[in-house]
């Protein structure tokens, strides 16, 4: 079954050793098929075993608008009040548009997030798009591999609208960082084309008058954008500066009091079942296209299909693939 | 009666303050009418010899300057109050200075009688240079800090040194260098606090610091255009009256970014023609001149090559009528027109800034810097192309073999090995014989200044006085005003290349990526206090545009830092750009960590060359290797072998 030396492989990806979750993540993003056999039981073996706890937080916003400042200023909130109860680490995906034409990416949100060598950060730069074809689960799978080795990961999202992995179906909470005095994303919103996030982020604080003013334009078009009643979650506004420091300490009581939210409602369950759904459709449609989801009868078939499959992402990419008799990779 | 030659000065400094010393003094002798101080890294950007990241960089780009004792011995027997003296230093001007004028006091020489430049320009260290420590906002106000006390307590100081130069040197056009050095010096005048009858002085005390390329027609007109303008500025929006106070005073280093590494004797006829564009037009001369030496490309130059260059000067100066005449462009349509189209055409970049905040806003939204990446983008392309010749590189390359260069390590200087342990010593010895209660208080006064908002130059001498370190000096500042990354320049989108030989390099791209299993990963990184990016960042483009995903973190990263990135990142083949010479205490840290190919780029001695891939190093390009096709097809096929795929 799979190869020698995987599961100590694996064990070290689980106690976060650097190392292995580079060489693991690597294999991960592989895209030949006869790599698929080892995908699956990696994916398998560490899905099994990730604590139920570690969360992933998704960060998304304009460019401009400092997402990589504020992943780096969060990040360090948490290593330095994590300490305390001894759950430290932090993983990271930031992703980074590549180039449609010649398929390359600058991939510079590194520049921004510097860490001392003792802090338990693990920082890996994605393109989001892979022009290689075939089967690309990079960015659901890294998420995934890293969420099994820290009990926090954040994954950084370029634009609104613009990336190619929907950031809201790989996290459980989904951040929005707005600039001040930035119009556009309320226009987004107001139009219906922005999903409404768990909580959005007035970056830039220390700018003033027009921060305050961002964030009393926001507090008054959420009530009529949101459901009101009981059970719903209010999505917080709040005004953080990463150079000042200021705002980060509520924005991560925030995330921790929505996750209190998600477990209780339990649409963490249904959340976290919807992104399994989405890559399993993702990894089908990429490599079947339009054709292979008409063989299962069209797309709301197929979803359903996808919804009552058992196992990893990449078992139900196969049970799709043989349901539609176009089962070409070893089971 | 002939014009008055301007001010003949070297860039130069080295090894030790010692060392530094003996060859100020031998300039001198040889007809050097001003010092231009050149600082080593660790200086420039606020650390001690015994910190991380100085390692590998101590006397290296220049002479260390830890403590009052390295100023002391730097100046022993220069006479304070007749010498001109120019220190290239900004993130740490105010502390540069306070130790010079700590000396100053120490000799019992007046204030009055100091002349001088700071360069504490900012500005072009965020979009070029690459030595800023503190963000924009508290940058300025040091500026600032140092301006408003010069203006009173030193009157003929040059407090500030306004670089249009570094622009050029990262591939500004003309136009763009007017416009951005006098965004630069709009933001700095409209930030300065004094009252309003004296804002004419301290618009007096702005100087600048420019560039000369070789099209040394269109550099007349560029000078003439600045010239004009500043006196437009002075007028109109800062309300000076006097004309003597809106001259355009302005000193030159002419263009090294067109020094060749091949047929390096073509430099010097370069050199002649780039300083004709800033002596030529009487109207717009510069006040100063530092020439290169016509071997920059190869390594450090030696004192016989920085003295060919300043005979340069005096032949200039002293053989030919040069100055025997008036403005000689008076009356010249030509030279008329041309002025003005680079007038207009910045004019119109300034309003374009000042709609988007300024420089400051413009640099930190990084308009600026991708503006110049771009240009940058563009030359090279045209040298690659053949649309701009380069006699001996791109055009005209055969040659019979030169005997200025033969010799494994003949045509540069190597800086002294021990100099590091040397400055060590000092500065151990320093913090043995001060008082350390002295120093704290001293310090103590500091933080005190930077909160309050006092100036710091006071503060500043008494630290220097008190034997306080450059690095413990640096370390308040940092503490109160936090350290600052500046935008890449490329983290927009730039225009992609899409020609037949990028195509091939794609194609090649995929096809290994297809074998690799994923797409073909580089990291490039700069490490050590280096901030030199340009390189770096053409090299980052060019090989997105090749395909190839990049990893791209900025400057000063030290070898740890990097090994780290590589392997989270999982990248199979690691770059290395080191302009500083820094490259033999750099790069064995990095390959010793990692797996994959390492190739290196930088200003490389051959012998050292041969020194790094001995050690492992994949490849290394220096500056003839010009083509970026070849650097990047290159890369390529060393990250293929080396991954086991053809």
């Amino acid at each position: 079954m799979a190869e020698p030396g995987i599961d100590a492989e694996l064990d070290a990806v689980l106690r976060g050793e650097d190392p292995a979750i580079a060489r693991v993540l690597a294999q991960v993003e592989d895209v030949r098929p006869d790599q698929l056999e080892l995908q699956r039981y990696t994916l398998r073996t560490l899905e099994s075993r990730t604590p139920d706890a570690n969360s992933v937080i998704g960060l998304t916003g304009p460019p401009g608008a400092g997402k990589s400042s504020l992943a780096g200023a969060l990040i360090r909130h948490w290593l330095e009040t994590d300490r305390v109860d001894d759950t430290p680490g932090v993983g990271m995906v930031a992703v980074d548009p590549s180039s449609r034409r010649s398929g390359g990416a600058l991939l510079g949100d590194r520049a921004r997030l510097r860490f001392e060598s003792g802090e338990r950060v693990f920082v890996r730069s994605m393109a989001s798009r892979d022009q290689l074809g075939g089967l690309a689960p990079a960015t659901r799978a890294a998420v995934a591999v890293l969420r099994a080795a820290f009990p926090r990961t954040l994954v950084e999202t370029v634009g609104v609208g613009q990336s190619e992995v929907d950031v809201e179906t790989v996290a459980d909470s989904v951040v929005i960082v707005l600039q001040p005095g930035s119009g556009d994303t309320l226009q987004f919103m107001k139009a219906g084309l922005l999903e409404i996030p768990d909580v959005l982020v007035v970056h830039k604080w220390d700018l003033g008058e027009i921060a305050e003013r961002t964030r009393s334009d926001l507090l008054a078009l959420l009530p009529l954008l949101t459901m009101p009643g009981d059970g719903h979650w209010d999505p917080p506004v709040i005004g953080v500066s990463s150079r000042s420091g200021a705002g980060l300490s509520e924005l991560a009581e925030a995330l921790a009091s929505h996750r209190g939210w998600l477990q209780q409602s339990g649409e963490l369950t249904r959340r976290r079942r919807n992104g399994r759904t989405e890559w399993i459709l993702e990894l089908f449609s990429r490599r079947y296209g339009t054709r292979g989801i008409e063989r299962l009868g069209g797309p709301k078939h197929a979803r359903e299909l996808a919804e009552s499959c058992p196992g990893t992402a990449l078992d139900g990419f196969s049970a799709l693939a043989s349901r539609a008799g176009l089962e070409s990779a070893p089971d | 009666m002939p014009d008055r030659p301007w001010i003949f000065r070297t860039y130069s400094g080295h090894s030790t303050a010692q060392a530094s010393n003996q060859l100020y003094r031998s300039n001198m002798e040889k007809g050097q009418t001003g010092l231009s101080i050149a600082f080593d890294l660790p200086t420039q950007t606020g650390y001690d010899p015994d910190h991380a990241l100085a390692s590998g960089e101590v006397g290296r780009v220049g002479v260390p300057v830890s403590s009052i004792d390295d100023m002391e011995q730097l100046l022993e027997a220069i006479p304070l109050d007749r010498m001109n003296t120019s220190m290239t230093i900004n993130a740490t001007a105010a502390w540069l200075l306070a130790l010079y004028l700590a000396v100053a006091e120490r000799r019992g020489v007046d204030f009055a009688s100091l002349r001088g430049t700071t360069q504490n320009d900012i500005f072009k260290e965020y979009l070029s240079r690459g030595t800023y420590i503190f963000p924009p906002a508290a940058s300025l106000r040091l500026t600032t800090d140092i301006i408003e006390y010069t203006v009173d307590q030193v009157p003929n100081w040059n407090p500030i040194n306004i670089c249009s130069y570094h622009l050029q040197e990262v591939g500004a056009t003309p136009v763009q260098e007017v416009a951005f050095g006098l965004a630069n010096a709009i933001s700095v005048l409209d930030a300065i606090e004094v009252p309003a009858e004296k804002m004419p002085t301290v618009f007096g005390r702005i100087s600048f610091f420019c560039n000369s390329g070789i099209r040394f027609i269109e550099e007349t007109c560029k000078m003439r255009a600045f010239t004009r303008m500043w006196d437009r500025l002075g007028r109109e929006r800062y309300n000076v009256e006097d004309p003597k106070l809106r001259r355009f005073r302005y000193g030159v280093q002419v263009n090294s970014l067109g020094l060749t590494e091949s047929q390096p004797e073509n430099n010097v006829p370069r050199i002649v023609l780039e300083a004709l564009g800033v002596a030529l037009s009487k109207d717009a001369r510069t006040r100063s001149l530092q020439l290169p030496a016509w071997n920059e490309a190869l390594g450090l130059p030696r004192p016989w090559d920085q003295q060919w260059s300043l005979r340069i000067q005096q032949i200039l100066a002293f053989e030919t009528d040069l100055l025997e005449y008036p403005d000689i462009f008076e009356g010249s349509h030509v030279i008329e027109e041309k002025t003005r189209e680079i007038e207009e055409a910045a004019w119109d970049e300034i309003r374009r800034i000042e709609k988007q905040g300024g420089a400051v806003a413009a640099v930190e939204s990084g308009y600026i810097k991708r503006a110049l990446v771009e240009s940058n983008a563009r030359r090279l392309e045209q040298i690659e192309n053949g649309e701009r010749v380069v006699v001996g590189m791109n055009r005209f390359v055969e040659s019979d073999p030169s005997p200025l260069v033969q010799g494994e390590a003949a045509g540069v200087l190597t800086v002294n090995r021990e100099a590091t342990e040397l400055q060590l010593e000092r500065l151990r010895a320093i913090r043995s014989k001060r008082n350390d209660g002295e120093a704290e208080t001293a310090l103590t006064a500091l933080r005190d200044a930077v909160r309050n908002g006092g100036n710091v130059m006071p503060p500043s001498i008494r630290c220097a006085h008190a034997g306080v370190t450059t690095g413990e000096w640096s370390d308040v500042l940092r503490e109160n005003f936090g350290e600052y990354r500046a935008p890449t320049g490329i983290d927009a989108p730039i225009k992609l290349r899409s020609d037949g030989p990028i195509n091939e390099i794609r194609e090649r791209v995929t096809a290994v990526s297809a074998q690799l299993g994923r797409r073909l990963k580089a990291l490039v990184g700069k490490p050590g206090l280096d901030g030199h990016s340009s390189g770096a960042e053409q090299i980052a483009i060019f090989a997105r545009d090749a395909g190839i995903e990049v990893v791209y973190q900025g400057i000063r990263l030290t070898p740890e830092e990097i090994v780290r990135s590589a392997q989270q990142e999982g990248v199979h083949l690691i770059g290395l750009s080191i302009l500083s010479g820094a490259h033999r205490a750099l790069v064995p840290e990095v390959l010793k960590e990692v797996e994959v190919p390492v190739v290196v780029g930088g200003i490389i001695p051959a012998e050292d060359a041969a020194w790094l891939e001995a050690r492992g190093v994949a490849a290394v390009y220096t500056p003839k290797d010009y083509d970026l096709y070849r650097i990047v097809g290159d890369m390529v096929e060393i990250a293929a072998r080396a991954h086991g795929v053809g």
